[in-house]
């Protein structure tokens, strides 16, 4: 974890300079390789234990586990950008640089042991958000993507932060296990006020990263605007480090004042659960359909937090891989339909089975991963987090959560079926899609990995 | 190892036959599917007939979880195994006269749900008995969306978001049985023995999956539809094995485990499948499309097995087994005769057909039979899980039993009205020229019909496979 955090920033800042040479097609597999080393470093802090940084920073195999994914994910997503960044004037090392560095934030999100690094990884990663969600140039929705990313978001940090000098305010330190001993100690009495407001204004900050509702509003348009690829790391990695930041503040510091945030958390879940799902039914375009849906899949994750059981960390870890997978080769295939046809609605898929049986397969796979059909990792991850609440006798939960999957099927079949029961009218949709060999490996790598763990889940949750 | 030999053979063959090109992935399928009930006939030879779990298996696979990949096969498996190996050969050789598009796709899509259902019918784990069960959805979601009539979209769609709808509640009892007892291991959860209060509300969550399944009255909207809409193929999947995995779900996956539950919702369960047989009947007797008649008998007939198991009887039990292969067999060989029927005519309208008999004597012979089994007329199959389900219902209550045997009059009158509308009357120009059986066609009538007869005679052997196995069940639920 240490090295990786260091590393990747110098390899962010290593790549500004790449950007110079004149040949870019060494770009793509330098920052590929640059993030490979990251990984390796990265997991050669397992089964270490230690605090780093005067104990600003610390590593588990928990947080080695949630890196792992955060830099798999982007690995996966990188090899995506041949469309839209190798066009002539695009600063593409920029923009590499920017997700390395937006890795590193999201890597202190995950390891973060003082509220002040988790502010500071919250806003590396969100700075770079900002920056990318506009990266569009000449498409006038991605300025308003960004525009209203960054608005919504500097509102959100600013009450993060006001949560944090609050929580500083009520136990007079920055440091979690500091946190932790305050609310030992003195539970709600003291300045109890003051905590419970720091408590909710820290909440606040993070469930909007999360576009948990009720503070989703401004993801489907940021979502929609954002070039795909972005939107592709924003739903991945953003969530996966949000939860792990969330799950950790939680079971950290405030695990002795259960009481007080749970139903607050409960309430959120159901919220989220109802809205993504019931809104994701009614979009016509798949790439909004992908945001909605990304606001439910909060949702099931949040269940697990609301928990804290057991098996919560490891199912909030199975769910983000689970998820994360499908959503990249979602992503994948959505960049490949659009950039032959120029069209992100559900009638775009139209008789891709027959242009192409393997992307329209591995997007069956992953819609299938996604609604949580067996033999799928979103199964399980679906199944583990069902248990995870069990174990708290969240019964009432689970059953919007179930309901909600059946609609969550509606709209996850419905571009199965456009690519195979619908024939295409249009002849221009009957020309053949080719698949670029990089889009291939990343299909094939997702694809596989989401049958393989839906398969045999053991191979991941063994460790936790 | 032969029962996952029996759960493998199928997935191999389906991926030769996605290999194979060309219209010889029939025969493929075909030989494959021959090889897997030759296995399952095997199986059979080497089956004790007691009450104890034969040729299991239990491999370690979700350690951490305590989930593991556990089968095996009792009289109650035995019995769908053979069920499912004995009519998928039949189904696929029914197709032979119909040139689908895209051939090696559509015979993999069976043969993986022929995996499927084995594995439904022979996991002694909850969780790999969920993942086999949803597993057995998918194929035939495809088989009926993709290949199916006009309308196919929008009703297969209705049909899977709302068997998934029941299969998630299914989810959700089971995960709280897997909490319960911390293992998915079906002896386990056999063994809970959970306060009254909570197999209340697992009885529903885990029989509403079932329900829609059969389907029992009123979860049966679905059905009409979609048996009419798929491709024969399909259809014959769906109500030869498919609506069985219901009923076995029942036996095996809800009344054993929440017997308690089953003495406070049993009698509900049972009305409304009495409601279904009669509901079920009267709407056939009211159809015009050959396929919908045929649909809606389906939907009366498995009413009544569904009574005869609530009544928790050895003879409604044991009527359900019979019946469940019985009404395999007659349900296929009718869908089977309809499909002929629409491939010579291109209609299914009984307004629109009439006279045929005349110049086909072994259809009408063949078409008599079946239907004589499925309305249970003595010494055909049909009779004696028929009698042995009522026999079962009057134990439980004379006065379910008088409602529910309407169903032979009921089932004579439409039955007979279908007969009457496509093979007697007046020919007109297209059924002038109607052309007898084929010789496939024959091929794959004649073992039907001869089964037929032979669990109208002779029931016995059949009887005997599953009665340890239901005896012994009974006791974990009438305690």
């Amino acid at each position: 974890m240490f090295y990786s955090v260091v590393l990747l920033s110098i390899f962010g800042i290593l790549n500004l300079f790449i950007g110079f040479l004149k040949s870019r097609a060494w770009l793509l597999p330098i920052t590929v390789l640059f993030l490979l080393i990251g990984l390796v470093a990265n997991l050669s802090d397992w089964n270490k234990e230690f605090y780093f940084w005067n104990y600003m920073m610390s590593t588990d195999n928990v947080s080695v586990a949630f890196t792992s994914i955060i830099i798999f994910s982007t690995i996966l997503i990188l090899p995506l950008s041949r469309y839209f960044v190798h066009s002539e004037t695009a600063p593409t090392a920029e923009y590499y640089a920017i997700l390395l560095f937006s890795v590193v934030g999201a890597t202190m999100m995950v390891g973060y042991e003082n509220l002040l690094m988790l502010f500071l990884g919250l806003e590396t990663l969100s700075i770079a958000m900002y920056v990318l969600a506009g990266s569009d140039k000449r498409n006038p929705r991605s300025h308003e993507a960004a525009l209203k990313y960054f608005l919504m978001g500097a509102f959100a940090t600013g009450i993060l932060l006001f949560g944090v000098a609050m929580l500083y305010g009520a136990t007079g330190t920055f440091g979690l296990s500091g946190i932790k001993q305050y609310v030992v100690t003195n539970g709600l009495t003291g300045s109890s006020s003051m905590l419970m407001i720091g408590i909710t204004l820290v909440l606040i900050g993070i469930l909007f990263k999360l576009s948990v509702a009720p503070f989703h509003f401004w993801t489907p348009d940021v979502y929609d605007g954002t070039p795909s690829l972005f939107t592709a790391f924003m739903s991945t990695v953003v969530k996966t480090a949000g939860f792990a930041a969330l799950y950790k503040l939680l079971s950290v510091s405030f695990a002795g004042v259960y009481d007080i945030w749970w139903i607050t958390l409960a309430i959120t879940t159901v919220l989220t659960l109802l809205i993504g799902n019931i809104t994701a039914v009614y979009q016509n375009s798949f790439k909004r359909m992908l945001a909605y849906s990304s606001i439910s899949h909060a949702g099931y994750l949040l269940i697990a937090v609301t928990a804290m059981t057991k098996q919560s960390q490891s199912s909030i870890l199975f769910y983000s891989l689970a998820y994360s997978l499908a959503t990249i080769t979602s992503f994948a295939v959505l960049i490949l339909v659009n950039e032959f046809k120029s069209g992100e609605q559900y009638n775009s898929f139209n008789g891709l089975a027959k242009r192409n049986p393997f992307l329209a397969f591995t997007l069956t796979v992953a819609m299938c991963s996604l609604a949580g059909i067996p033999l799928t990792a979103g199964f399980f991850g679906k199944f583990y987090i069902f248990v995870s609440a069990l174990n708290k006798g969240l019964t009432w939960l689970l059953v919007v959560a179930v309901l909600m999957s059946a609609v969550g099927i509606y709209y996850y079949f419905r571009v199965v079926i456009a690519m195979y029961m619908r024939g295409s009218e249009e002849p221009a949709l009957s020309e053949k899609i080719v698949v670029p060999t990089s889009f291939q490996v990343v299909l094939v790598i997702s694809t596989l990995l989401t049958i393989l763990l839906g398969l045999d889940p053991d191979l991941i949750i063994r460790y936790f | 190892m032969l029962t996952l030999f029996l759960i493998l053979l199928p997935l191999v063959a389906a991926a030769v036959a996605l290999a194979a090109k060309g219209e010889s992935v029939k025969q493929i399928a075909f030989l494959f599917s021959l090889v897997e009930f030759a296995a399952a006939l095997y199986t059979i030879f080497q089956f004790t007939p007691d009450a104890s779990t034969q040729f299991a298996l239990n491999l370690s696979w979700i350690a951490s979880l305590g989930i593991s990949f556990k089968v095996g096969i009792d009289g109650i498996s035995m019995m769908l195994v053979l069920l499912t190996t004995l009519l998928v050969p039949f189904i696929i050789l029914s197709s032979f006269g119909h040139r689908y598009k895209n051939p090696s796709a559509f015979y993999a899509l069976i043969l993986v749900m022929q995996s499927a259902l084995v594995g439904v019918f022979t996991a002694r784990d909850a969780f790999l008995f969920y993942l086999f069960w949803e597993a057995a959805l998918i194929p035939v979601y495809f088989l009926a969306g993709i290949w199916g009539g006009e309308k196919r979209i929008q009703i297969t769609f209705k049909f899977f978001v709302y068997t998934i709808f029941g299969s998630l509640f299914m989810l959700l009892g089971l995960a709280y049985l897997y909490f319960q007892a911390g293992t998915t291991d079906l002896e386990a959860i056999y063994a809970l023995n959970l306060p009254a209060g909570t197999q209340s509300w697992l009885f529903w969550a885990l029989f509403i999956a079932f329900a829609i399944k059969m389907p029992v009255f009123p979860f049966h909207t679905w059905q009409p539809d979609t048996y009419t809409e798929s491709p024969t193929p399909a259809t014959m999947l769906l109500s030869g094995i498919m609506l069985k995995m219901g009923i076995y779900g029942v036996i095996r996956w809800l009344l054993p485990v929440v017997p308690e539950g089953v003495a406070q919702w049993g009698t509900t369960a049972l009305i409304l499948s009495v409601i279904g047989i009669v509901y079920g009947s009267i709407i056939a007797i009211r159809q015009h499309d050959l396929k919908r008649i045929l649909a809606y008998s389906s939907f009366a007939h498995v009413g009544l097995m569904s009574a005869g198991i609530f009544s928790l009887s050895i003879e409604g039990m044991q009527g359900a087994m019979v019946q469940m292969l019985a009404h395999g067999v007659n349900i296929v060989g009718l869908f089977f005769i309809a499909e002929i029927i629409q491939r010579r005519v291109h209609t299914r309208e009984l307004q629109q057909l009439g006279g045929i008999t005349q110049n086909t004597p072994s259809l009408t012979v063949f078409f008599m039979i079946l239907l004589l089994g499925s309305v249970a007329l003595p010494l055909t199959n049909g009779f004696v899980g028929e009698f042995l389900l009522l026999a079962g219902v009057f134990k439980f209550n004379p006065w379910y039993a008088g409602v529910a045997g309407l169903t032979i009059i009921l089932s004579a009158v439409y039955m007979l009205r279908l007969f009457q509308g496509v093979m007697f009357g007046n020919r007109n120009e297209e059924t002038e020229v109607f052309t007898d059986l084929t010789l496939t066609e024959k091929v794959t009538l004649i073992p039907l019909a001869f089964m037929v007869f032979w669990i109208g005679m002779y029931p016995a052997p059949f009887l005997k496979l599953t009665e340890p196995a239901v005896s012994e069940l009974l006791k974990l639920v009438v305690r």
